[in-house]
């Protein structure tokens, strides 16, 4: 069927560009999202059959049903014809299962981390390295919290070497847009490499 | 039969239909209880591009287009828009979204533009612009 073209991107008409944002519950993820672009809420919503094992004590409720979760979406346009969108990943584990198709053709994510409770990151960094999608973790500086060096919380998170840690205040909009700008240009790194490389396995499988 | 949130679940309980969760919704009343696509069988992404085909449009089956499947086609007619981008505005489920434009791609009143994925980028102009894009934010 001819109707589903992807030649109009590739001749630079018109392009979208997805970017995640990931971390643990209350880490700032809505925050940063709203920090640089214009937050929308975005509602999903999944039937239950998909959503694993942990739901099967429903009796009585049809097979149909379905749950809604709430994410953060938000647009920066470039130019016309060029905007990123960003994604905020449900936080809970129990919306696992909507992360990998945020995930499917991601240039990249941004892992917000906070200092205070460290180990809420480590599912999204798993995540992330497990599925060779490009990413680095932004510490957010909560006022009160202990400052820690990047090097102290990459050695913390035992990320990959080269993985950027970056430290920002995501109630700030310079902060945020330094951040999305450290990870597009750790992304191309990463994409271009890989693109140099054959060998690599297809990140998104 | 009421599928409303509890506020009365104790916390740990097991239970995963709480606040949080959102409400559970009845199968899809407006795509007439259809949950995914129909047979062409697009796998829409959130970031994919719809444009509306205005010639084919023209010469639709007006009686085939719901009130739904208009508000749709009048957003992607003031500028190209992605799959979230409607769900969002339209306040509407995105699998909602993705079966009606199931329906519009059937009916080939829609163009559907593929996200193009980072690893195939034409070439590095493109992030060069975001990143001076960003930076004029």
């Amino acid at each position: 069927m001819d109707s589903v073209r992807s030649d109009r991107s590739v001749d630079g008409t018109a392009l979208a560009l997805k970017i995640l944002v990931a971390g643990g519950f209350g880490v700032g993820k809505t925050t940063l999202v709203g920090s640089v672009s214009e937050i929308r809420p975005l509602r999903t919503e999944e039937q239950l059959s998909e959503a694993g094992q942990l739901v099967d004590d429903i009796d009585g409720v049809e097979k149909k049903t379905t749950t809604t979760v709430a994410m953060d979406f938000g647009r920066i346009t470039i130019r016309s014809g060029l905007a990123v969108y960003l994604f905020g990943t449900p936080g809970q584990d129990r919306f696992w299962f909507l992360w990998d198709e945020l995930a499917t053709g991601a240039l990249g994510a941004v892992v917000l981390a906070d200092t205070r409770r460290l180990q809420d990151c480590f599912p999204a960094v798993d995540y992330f390295e497990h599925r060779s999608i490009p990413f680095l973790v932004a510490v957010n500086c909560f006022p009160g919290s202990r400052s820690y060096g990047p090097h102290e919380v990459a050695r913390a998170l035992d990320l990959d070497g080269g993985t950027p840690v970056v430290l920002c205040d995501a109630r700030d909009k310079d902060s945020g847009k330094e951040v999305l700008i450290r990870l597009v240009e750790y992304a191309g790194r990463m994409h271009s490499a890989r693109l140099l490389d054959p060998a690599e396995p297809d990140p998104v499988g | 039969m009421t599928l409303e949130p509890t506020s009365d679940t104790p916390p740990g309980s097991g239970h995963w239909y709480d606040a949080e969760a959102g409400p559970l919704v009845r199968p899809y009343a407006m795509t007439g209880g259809r949950t995914r696509p129909g047979p062409t069988s697009v796998a829409f992404d959130l970031i994919a591009l719809i444009d509306v085909e205005e010639d084919a449009l023209a010469q639709a089956d007006d009686a085939a287009l719901g009130y739904e499947h208009r508000q749709l086609i009048d957003m992607c007619r003031v500028e190209t828009q992605t799959v979230a981008e409607l769900a969002a505005d339209a306040d509407l489920p995105v699998g909602v979204v993705r079966v009606l434009l199931g329906d519009l791609l059937e009916m080939n009143v829609i163009r559907v533009s593929r996200p193009v994925p980072p690893a195939q980028l034409p070439d590095e102009k493109i992030l060069r612009e975001v990143i001076d894009g960003l930076r004029a934010l």
